[in-house]
């Protein structure tokens, strides 16, 4: 754990691309289809993917 | 951020939550069954059906209003709309003397007039619908579970600005397994909730646009169709009807190339006392979601006016998808449900940790 605050972009960088790919997959399922709707919820799910990847990187590094 | 602003942010999020906790829970369960109605009614409904005549010529519009009203004599038609994979003509009506919406519906064989099996409605899942729109309360249940939306929206920003001080030493995906049960959970909520959060936001608010269908389509009844209902002093009867089947090839001259998609009948609530209304949608993806009525006067069968729906009933309709989630097949569907408990998990550990620090509290 660094001593230092992290900065707004530091906490919120991530969550901030979260946010990109679940609503980028939500309208463009909707506003096309075919490949779209294979995208969209892929897009979605990567979401929980980064997420989950995080979580595995962070526990890790914590263990060590 | 000072402490007094994050008490103040931690208020909102305690109490919008608190007071919707119960509710959001409720929907989030039977949400999920929900995002399946598809599937769940392909197969409790699972019957093999042929048409009568297959190969035969298809009935007129009104015989097969005629077909149907015979069976529930006296009933007043509402609306009427079609099956695209087999040749079934839906009717929908009401004993005029039937509460609000209560109907009947009844499919019909466009081959034979006869009954057609029902593939969609099944009673379980009619039940879990009317639970999770309105509580078997109309109208205000409707309403009231926008509000418990609007809570949800504001426990959705107050846990995103107090994600801010809460993480402002710990890297994203941190969980603190070493420590106590309630930092550990403290940890699984804020990385749950940060994850999710433009979902929740999107399912939530268009879910709360959707609670104010029955305002917003009285209010465009009232002012979009106003003048066409101001034509006439009575509303007209049964027998003073022009052919239903004339009025709907009239509207499809009026809108061509777009599908039909069902119609209303005077005195229904998508149409004036004197008109059909025939609805078509684009085929787009993204129009398919957006209908356009052509009002045929019931009287003469003339084109009395194409009516393109204003702004709010336009997002009254494209919340709808974003709310069931049925827009991109399975695999969307799939991963609609798998947000959907992970909501039920911060719904659960937020309530937890309200729980536990109370408990602490002198």
């Amino acid at each position: 754990m660094s001593r230092a605050d992290l900065s707004l972009w530091r906490i919120f960088r991530i969550p901030l691309l979260l946010v990109a790919l679940s609503l980028t997959g939500l309208i463009g399922a909707l506003l096309d289809n075919g490949l779209w709707d294979g995208l969209g919820a892929a897009l979605l799910a990567a979401t929980l993917v980064i997420a989950t990847a995080a979580w595995v990187r962070r526990r890790r590094s914590r263990s060590h | 951020m000072r402490s007094s602003t994050i008490r103040a942010w931690s208020w909102v999020h305690t109490w919008s939550s608190l007071i919707s906790t119960l509710f959001l829970l409720m929907l989030c369960i039977t949400g999920l069954p929900l995002v399946f109605t598809h599937e769940i009614e392909h197969w409790l409904l699972d019957e093999t059906w042929a048409p009568a005549n297959p190969d035969g010529e298809r009935l007129d519009l009104d015989q097969v209003l005629d077909a149907a009203l015979s069976r529930h004599p006296g009933e007043v038609p509402a609306f009427m709309s079609f099956d695209t994979d087999r040749p079934v003509v839906n009717v929908t009506s009401q004993a005029p003397d039937a509460p609000a919406g209560v109907y009947t519906f009844q499919p019909i064989d466009q081959t034979s007039g006869e009954a057609a099996p029902l593939v969609a409605g099944h009673p379980v899942m009619e039940f879990i619908l009317q639970l999770h729109t309105d509580m078997f309360l109309g109208l205000p249940g409707m309403l009231f579970l926008g509000l418990m939306g609007l809570m949800l929206v504001a426990a959705v920003v107050s846990g995103v600005v107090l994600y801010a001080p809460f993480m402002r030493r710990l890297p994203f995906g941190t969980v603190r397994q070493e420590r106590s049960a309630r930092t550990r959970w403290l940890d699984w909520h804020n990385l749950a909730g940060i994850t999710t959060v433009a979902w929740v936001l999107v399912v939530g608010g268009t879910g709360v646009v959707n609670t104010l269908a029955v305002p917003i389509i009285a209010h465009w009844k009232d002012t979009a169709l106003a003048d066409l209902a101001a034509a006439y002093s009575a509303p007209v009867a049964l027998d003073e009807r022009a052919s239903l089947d004339a009025a709907v090839e009239r509207a499809k001259a009026a809108l061509p190339g777009r599908q039909l998609q069902f119609v209303a009948f005077p005195g229904s609530d998508y149409s004036t006392d004197n008109h059909y209304a025939v609805f078509f949608h684009g085929d787009t993806p993204l129009t398919t979601h957006l209908t356009t009525p052509a009002l045929i006067d019931a009287r003469t069968g003339e084109l009395a006016a194409v009516s393109p729906m204003p702004w709010y009933v336009k997002a009254l309709s494209l919340s709808q998808p974003l709310h069931f989630g049925d827009y991109g097949g399975l695999g969307l569907k799939i991963v609609w449900a798998i947000l959907d408990v992970i909501t039920i998990v911060i719904l659960v550990s937020g309530l937890y940790l309200w729980v536990v620090r109370r408990r602490r509290a002198p």
